[in-house]
This record gives structure tokens, C-alpha cells and sequence, in this order.
């Protein structure tokens, strides 16, 4: 089973925090993997919070063939940063030679254009980067977005975080959303696209479960977006249909919840808004989820969002102390980054709210 | 010294033989009386004997007597169909049908110069099924727990109706909330089970009766919301008029029998019908019309058709309809012109190659109101149809629904156009494991006839027993309008063994939606199956196991 956490602070937070947070849940993932999407970036990439920043690990030659490519179409690059890495021997972790982080400024005619503009053509970069090295698993390009920044690797999260050196507390390196997972996917090939969490276009999705309709989402969101692809994880699939929601659909929030766990049509009878309600369920049968599953949502806007099964089969709880506030999959994980919180105050949502962190801190539960 | 007779029909030719016990049979004639095609009667056989006597044989004539037995009759017009009616009335079970492997019928029973024609399912490859030869093979496990069918919620509806997709929807956000700006083309959320397509005329007044007892009570009962199609020739003014026309699905085929009375009745309709089905064709004879054979059209079936007695073909095709765009456009008029948008209209043919051609040009449906594309596979039943078609035309349904909904994947438009499967579910007694496999590979639903027929009583199988439908003798009273042997069918007890199906029929739904975890209608989960047959697999994608 994977563990899940985000931590969502007013203070920006060093990914150390996130280790802390996981180290004790490790009874529940396997110590297979790490990974981490980091976003409203403090630290060294602080200055350039407009640019977009690509996150990528590979070999050599695909860091050229990846320079070269941003150079042809126009991105100048701004900044680059790597992780001080800390080899040591006997740490497991499965190493690729280069972890780049480049922050790039937009091709000159793309300068003034809209947002929309933009963000199309950061997708379509992403994804012709992420074409061009797939073969040999040459380079894998986790997002380029600005501010935010994506790691990933597979070995045992303590090792990872030693060898890029995430234990040592600094402030370079920080970020006042971070969304963390320790595993490898094990239902499918360990591959490093499907450790979650996910990003596309501002949003990162996190899960911990199994979503037995993988194969019907996976069908029906293919022709949806170019973006929606991979699938290498079925909680991927949660990520496309918020996206699809929110970005492409321009639909309020709460209805991501309606469409991947509808009320049963007995419920749904009793509502107001059934006539709404029951066209969102028709109309989109296939990006119901089922199965057991803890979702952790991060929106452009800075808001985190937590989802659950329609029968609450995942455990997870969310809790906080005025300046943080942490989403676990298990209470202990809280326990060691914010020991002083009030844990009266911890939420253990359940199948049928969605919980919303807004940038204030405010946690809003939000009954379906 | 008999003459021997090589041309003349014996018992030992008929594909069913009678065997009779004397010793047992206390001559009271029932089974003659029972036997509605006349394949026994009684008759007075001579016998004699000879005996010996004294140390030297010496043969003596005793005496001539003559006895009354039961006798098979033997020819094409009264042969017995091993229905097993004159067994079922003997009090001393003194006689009973044996099936004939020695049968010659298929070479000389187109006697006259005319087809064979019968009632029943396809009996070519009946037990070959592809249903059997797939199993529920993804179980919930360590990853994700199963749930529990007696404990949890499940949510077992299915479409009937236009959906349109999420981007086309008259949607827009006010408050915060999503807003619908106009109605949505209509879409009926019903059981995944439909009653299919029998009609009062292929039915007696009782068989139909029952099954729409049935239908209403497990609507109003059990809270399954159940539809029946009518099937061609229209429904009685009673029930056109009175609020279970909601349970109903209105069948328009292309002899357009007993829409003049519906389009009457509009006007006193309290409720809309469930919606409106369109046959271009049927699974048990594809390409060929419907046919009613006059033994069947009995008084109440000609006023409720606007018919004479005679035999009523419908043609193979609706007349003036020769391409998909009219056939849309046909469903258009039909629903604005009725029941002005409020009801879906389906469109139902038989499986054939083009199948997924068919439903391609629905899936572009420009004016949002094709309702439903209802397939009918090969073993579907007919209540008449020339032998022919039934054992040798028709298409599988199970790999046809597969590969339209593939088609709809390819282009993104799954669910927009529920698919409805039918043609040989139930055939082997359990609905619900087919159901289940068919919905798993795409269907929204499916639709039973001939299971219906065989809760309520019927006796045909397909191994060509009785199937007997066309010629208005059914020993059941299920497929006759003779009164008296109508009177053979219990109404009551016919609407009951499909009530209590139907309710077996939703747990065992649950017992598959359980372990594979899934609380709402599996529809294209097709990862939850596998097949045990390596070409099965290959041609529904989905894995192979052994
Ligand atoms: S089995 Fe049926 S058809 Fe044959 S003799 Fe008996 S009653 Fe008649
Ligand atoms: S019992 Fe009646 S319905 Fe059944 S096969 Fe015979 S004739 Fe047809």
C-alpha cells in the first residue's frame, strides 16, 4: 500500500519535513521509492517564480539532446540547479547520472501572450521532451511548469533523502507546498512515471489505493486532452479528471467529487440539484472510481484538496497548527512534524466531503 | 404378408418416439387429450396368438382379438415435438417422448415444397457458448478489499436515452453551482434487464399478461425498475391508458402493426411510455420480417393490429428507410411528432458484420436523439421464423457489443449511445453470470425473451424440443391464442417464477459486482475479465488464462 502526505505551510518548508513525515508510516509502503512535487518555490528559485522550471533526471546525452531542443525552440535558460548529491556507499537507490532543474525564460514571441498561450505551449515542450528521451529510459521529464518543481527516484526513501542530501535542513532548497509519496507503483512495472504524485498544468494529485475502474478511465480520458497519457499508474487517472474538470470544463471544485464517487441514484433522487447532479453522472460514467482510494489534491491556486472512495476504504487524516498543516496517511506521520498541534482538532474525512486547505490555512469540509 | 412401404414415414423418422407401456397405461386418454399436435391417438391394433399343445408341437391358431393403444402418428404435419405434455398428464406416467437419433426429419420435412419453419432459438453450436468460455478472473485481493454484497450499496442502473458528453452540455456555473440552461435529451435510468421484445401476438393474452404482472410488480414491489418492450403489433387500450405504460418500451418494426391504436390513445395516455424501440432487425432471423401465422391471429390480435386473419408478414425492411441518416431522421420525426422529446428512442438490429458501421453513424447523431443501440445477437428467440434463417443466418452477439463499444472508445464517445445486449443470455439458465460478462466488455444492459418464456413454463430447449411457437399449439398456452389452451397457463405463478428470477437475478449481480469491489455497473470493465479460450481472448482484448 503507498503512504501519502502533503504538508501545506505558511512558512516555506525544506523536503526534510516531508521525509519525517513519511519515515514513521514505513510499515506501510516498502521503502521502495520516493517522490516529490514541491510548489510556490522559496529558496534559490525564489527569484524566478514567473519561469517555468523543468524538472528532469537522465543520462548525459539526453541532457544535451534536451538542451538543444529548448535552444531550437527559443527558451533561453535562466537558472539551473542541482541537488548536492551525497554518494555513499550501500544506499539503496536506483541512480541516474543527472538531476536537473533548469528554469528557462519563454521564447521571445511568446513573451506577452496570453496565459492560455503559454501554458499550451509548456505542455507541449513537456511532452515532446518526454517523446524524444522515453527511448532507453534516456531521461524522464516530470513537469515544466513555474514554480514547481518535481523529484522522483526508486530505492528506499531514507537513501534517497541522504543522497540528495534532504535530511540536512537549509533554506535554499524549500517550498510552502509540498506532496510526497514513498513507493513504487507495484501493481504495475516500477517505473519512475508511475510514482505519483502527478502534475499537469498547475495540478498535482496524490492517492493512496487502487482504482478498479483504472481501465475505464484510462479509455475514456485518453481522448480527452493530449496531455492525459502514460497511465503508467491508475491514480493517474484521478489527476486527468480533475484536470479535465477544473481546466477544461471550468467546472467548480465540488463537482470533481460528484463525478468520481456519484451519490447512489437513490440519494441523488432526494436533491435539489438532481436534475445537475444526475446529468454529471450520465454524461460521465467513466471517470467514476471505485475501489479503495485516499486522493490529495493540489490546485493552481495554491488550495489542497483531500477526496475519498464513496465507501472510505483508505485511511487518512489531516491535521495542523496555525502555521502548517499536514495531510497523512497515517496519524504518526503527524505526530513527529507537528507534535504540538491540537490533535483534537485532527479531521479524519470521510467518504463523503472533500476537504479544501485554503492559503490561509483554513480547512473547509465540504459535504457532498 | 405386408407390402413393404420404404416411402411411407414411420415413427422410427420422426426426431421424437413415443414409447407407450401397456402394462402401466389404465386407458384414460389424457395424454391424446393433452398432446395439441395430435401426435398420438387412440386405436384399436389387432392381435392374436398361436399355441402348442401335447408332446409334438403343433402350432393351433388361438384367438383374434383386437386392443386399444396409444399410437404415434407419423407424418410432417402431426409428429410429435417431445414436449412431454402427454407424460406430464399421465397419472401413471405410462407414457413418455424418447428423443430419436435415427431422425430423419430434416430430409423430408420440407414436404410440399415449403420451408421449415418453427418457433425457438438457433440449435446449430448451441452449447458452444463464448459466455462460458469467459470468467470473472480479477478478484479483489490484497490491494483493494472486495465489498459485500448483502452489506454495502449498489448502484445497478443502466441507461435508455441520449447522453450527451460533458462538453456539450447546456451547462453554466451561477453561484458557484453548475446550472442546466435547457432540458437534456431524455434518458431513462432503468434495470439492466429489459423484458424484450415478445409480442401480444406471438404471446397469449396470458403469457403477456404475466410478464407484465411481473414487470409491474417488480417495480412497484421490489423497487427493480424493470422495462418490457411490447414488441411489434401494439398493446391493449387498457394498458395504453393506464400508469404501467411507464413500464413499457413501445415497439415500432417495419410493418408498423398497432401504431395506429397508440397514436389513438395518445390523448389518454396518463403516462409517457418508457421510451420507444425501433426494429430494423432481430436476432433469431436476421433479414428477414416478422411473421405471424394466421393460426395465431385471433380476434383480439386483429383489433389490436387493425388486421383480417391472415398470416401478417412484416417486410424484412421499413419501407422508405435505406440509409442510417434516414433511419435517424425516421427516430426524429417519430419522437418529435409523439411524444415531443420526452421519450428515448432506441434503435434495435440484429448482429451482423456492420454492426459497428451501424452504430459509427449513430455515435454522429447530430441531433442528439438516438436513444440507444440495442444489438441482437444469433440465439436470440423467435416465436416464427423459417429454420433456416434461425439455424444458419445471425451473428454472435458477445464479440459484436465488444467491438462497437471499442469503436465508441476509439473515438471517445463511449456511454453517449448506451448499448443494449441480447441474443442468448440466459441461455443456459443463468442471466445474470452473461449479463454481468457482456457488461464487463461494454453493454449498458441486456435484454431476455426466450428465458421468460421458459420460467413461465415453456418446455422448448435448443436441442429442438417443442419450439413449436409458430403454429399457434402451444401445449404450454404460452404461444397460442387458443383459449383452451391458453387456460393451461397460470398467471399468476408464470408472473411469480419471473419475479423471483429477476430478484436472484440482482443478488447474483451483486455476488459479481462484490468481489471485484465495484459498487456501480462495471460497464467496459473489461480488465476484470479472462478468457479460457486463447482466440476469445484475443478477439474481446481481454487477457487468456488457463
Ligand atoms: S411429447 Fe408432446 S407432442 Fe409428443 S406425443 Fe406427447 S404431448 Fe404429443
Ligand atoms: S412450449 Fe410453447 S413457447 Fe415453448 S417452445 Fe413449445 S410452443 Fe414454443
Amino acid at each position: 500500500m503507498c503512504r501519502v502526505g502533503a504538508i501545506k505551510s505558511k512558512k516555506y518548508t525544506h523536503p526534510a519535513k516531508v521525509l519525517y513525515l513519511m519515515l514513521p508510516q514505513q510499515k506501510g509502503h516498502d521503502n521502495s521509492g520516493f517522490a516529490m512535487v514541491m510548489q510556490d518555490l522559496g529558496g534559490v528559485f525564489a527569484p524566478y517564480k514567473d519561469l517555468p522550471l523543468l524538472s528532469y533526471a537522465g543520462n548525459t546525452a539526453s541532457v544535451e539532446k534536451i538542451h538543444n531542443y529548448m535552444q531550437g525552440k527559443g527558451f533561453t535558460l535562466r537558472f539551473e540547479w542541482s541537488p548536492q548529491t551525497k554518494p555513499q556507499s550501500g544506499l539503496d537507490i536506483a541512480l541516474l547520472e543527472h538531476y536537473n532543474f533548469e528554469v528557462y525564460a519563454y521564447p521571445p514571441e511568446y513573451q506577452n501572450a496570453e496565459r492560455s498561450v503559454k501554458e499550451n505551449l509548456l505542455t507541449n515542450t513537456r511532452l515532446a521532451l518526454r517523446a524524444m528521451t522515453e527511448e532507453n529510459d534516456a531521461a524522464f521529464v516530470y513537469s515544466f511548469w513555474p514554480d514547481v518543481l518535481t523529484l522522483k527516484e526508486i530505492g528506499n526513501p531514507a537513501d534517497i533523502g541522504s543522497y540528495f542530501n534532504l535530511w540536512q535542513e537549509d533554506t535554499d532548497f524549500c517550498a510552502k507546498i509540498i506532496t510526497v509519496q514513498c513507493r513504487q507503483n507495484t501493481n504495475y512495472a516500477i517505473v519512475r512515471y508511475a510514482a505519483h504524485p502527478f502534475f499537469l498544468q498547475g495540478y498535482t494529485v496524490l492517492a493512496n489505493g487502487e482504482n478498479t475502474f483504472y481501465v475505464k478511465n484510462k479509455e475514456f480520458q485518453k481522448s480527452l486532452h493530449r496531455g492525459y497519457l502514460g497511465f503508467e499508474s491508475d491514480s493517474q487517472c484521478f489527476l486527468y479528471t480533475l484536470h479535465y474538470l477544473q481546466h477544461e470544463l471550468k467546472w467548480p471544485l465540488e463537482y470533481y467529487k460528484h463525478v468520481i464517487t456519484p451519490l447512489p441514484f437513490q440519494d441523488l433522487a432526494k436533491r435539489e440539484d438532481k436534475a445537475v447532479l444526475l446529468a454529471l453522472r450520465q454524461s460521465l460514467p467513466h471517470l467514476e472510481i471505485n475501489g479503495p482510494n485516499t486522493i490529495i489534491g493540489v490546485l493552481p491556486d495554491g488550495r489542497v484538496i483531500n477526496v475519498n472512495d464513496s465507501k472510505k476504504l483508505r485511511p487518512v487524516v489531516v491535521g495542523g497548527d496555525g502555521e502548517t498543516v499536514a495531510i497523512s496517511s497515517e496519524v504518526c506521520g503527524l505526530n513527529v512534524i507537528l507534535p504540538d498541534r491540537d490533535q483534537e482538532k485532527d479531521i479524519y474525512p470521510n467518504e463523503r466531503e472533500m476537504l479544501v486547505i485554503d492559503n490561509n490555512l483554513e480547512v473547509a469540509r465540504w459535504k457532498q | 404378408m405386408e407390402t413393404v412401404t420404404v416411402n411411407e414415414l414411420t415413427p422410427n423418422d420422426l426426431p421424437w418416439r413415443i414409447e407407450w407401456d401397456p402394462c402401466l397405461c389404465k386407458l384414460c386418454g389424457s395424454c391424446v387429450a393433452a398432446c395439441t399436435f395430435q401426435a398420438i391417438r387412440v386405436s384399436v391394433e389387432a392381435r392374436s396368438y398361436v399355441y402348442s399343445q401335447g408332446d409334438v408341437p403343433t402350432p393351433l391358431e388361438g384367438e383374434r382379438y383386437a386392443v386399444p393403444v396409444i399410437k404415434q402418428t407419423a407424418t410432417v404435419q402431426q409428429h410429435c415435438v417431445g414436449c412431454g405434455m402427454c407424460e406430464k398428464t399421465c397419472p401413471n406416467r405410462a407414457i413418455r417422448p424418447r428423443r430419436n437419433e435415427d431422425s430423419r426429419w430434416e430430409i423430408f420435412a420440407r414436404e410440399g415444397g415449403s420451408p421449415i419453419k418453427r418457433g425457438g432459438r438457433a440449435n446449430l453450436n448451441a452449447g458452444d457458448r463464448t459466455f462460458d468460455k469467459i470468467v470473472v478472473g480479477r478478484i479483489s485481493q490484497m490491494t483493494d478489499p472486495s465489498l459485500d454484497a448483502e452489506r454495502h450499496t449498489f448502484d445497478i442502473l443502466a441507461p435508455f436515452g441520449r447522453v450527451l458528453p460533458a462538453d456539450k452540455m447546456p451547462l453554466s456555473v451561477k453561484d458557484g453551482k453548475l446550472s442546466l440552461n435547457k432540458p437534456l435529451p431524455p434518458v431513462r435510468w432503468i434495470y439492466p434487464l429489459i423484458f424484450g421484445d415478445m409480442s401480444i401476438g406471438a404471446l397469449s393474452p396470458r403469457a403477456w399478461e404475466a410478464v407484465c404482472l411481473a414487470a409491474a410488480c417488480l417495480n412497484e414491489k421490489y423497487n427493480l425498475p424493470v422495462r418490457m418492450c411490447s414488441g411489434e403489433g401494439g398493446m391493449p387500450m387498457r394498458l395504453l391508458k393506464s400508469k404501467y405504460l411507464k413500464y413499457m418500451i413501445l415497439q415500432i418494426a417495419s410493418g408498423h402493426f398497432g401504431w395506429n391504436r397508440i397514436v389513438k390513445a395518445m390523448p389518454e395516455m396518463q403516462e409517457d411510455p418508457a421510451g420507444i424501440l425501433i426494429k430494423i432487425g432481430q436476432g433469431a432471423k436476421p433479414g428477414d420480417g416478422g411473421l405471424l401465422m394466421a393460426a395465431k391471429v385471433a380476434p383480439h390480435i386483429q383489433a389490436i393490429r387493425g388486421v383480417p386473419k391472415s398470416d401478417l408478414l412484416s417486410p424484412p425492411n421499413h419501407q422508405g428507410l435505406y440509409s442510417i441518416e434516414e433511419s435517424v431522421q425516421k427516430m426524429f420525426l417519430s419522437m418529435n411528432a409523439a411524444f415531443k422529446f420526452r421519450v428515448p428512442v432506441g434503435i434495435k438490429t440484429s448482429a451482423t458484420a456492420s454492426s459497428v458501421s451501424i452504430y459509427n453513424n449513430l455515435l454522429r447523431d447530430p441531433y442528439h436523439i438516438v436513444g440507444g443501440y440495442f444489438i441482437d445477437g444469433l440465439y436470440g428467440g423467435t416465436g416464427a421464423a423459417n429454420e433456416i434463417s434461425l439455424d444458419h443466418t445471425g451473428h454472435p452477439i458477445v464479440s459484436k457489443v465488444r467491438d462497437c463499444y471499442l469503436a465508441a472508445v476509439a473515438q471517445g464517445r463511449q456511454g453517449q449511445i448506451p448499448l443494449w445486449g441480447a441474443g442468448g443470455v440466459g441461455m443456459t439458465g443463468n442471466a445474470a453470470a452473461d449479463a454481468f460478462k457482456l457488461i464487463c466488455l461494454g453493454a449498458n444492459g441486456v435484454s431476455v425473451g426466450k428465458i421468460l418464456l421458459q420460467l413461465m413454463g415453456c418446455i422448448g430447449n435448443d436441442h429442438s424440443r417443442c419450439n413449436s411457437c409458430n403454429t399457434g399449439l402451444c401445449p404450454t398456452g404460452i404461444t397460442t391464442q387458443d383459449i383452451k389452451l391458453v387456460r393451461r397457463l397460470d398467471v399468476d405463478k408464470a408472473a411469480q417464477n419471473i419475479v423471483d428470477y429477476v430478484r436472484a437475478f440482482d443478488q447474483e449481480l451483486r455476488k459479481l459486482m462484490a468481489p471485484i469491489g465495484n459498487s456501480s455497473l462495471p460497464v467496459g470493465r473489461s480488465d476484470a475479465l479472462v478468457a479460457t479460450d486463447k482466440a476469445v481472448a484475443e478477439q474481446l482484448k481481454i487477457p487468456y488464462a488457463c
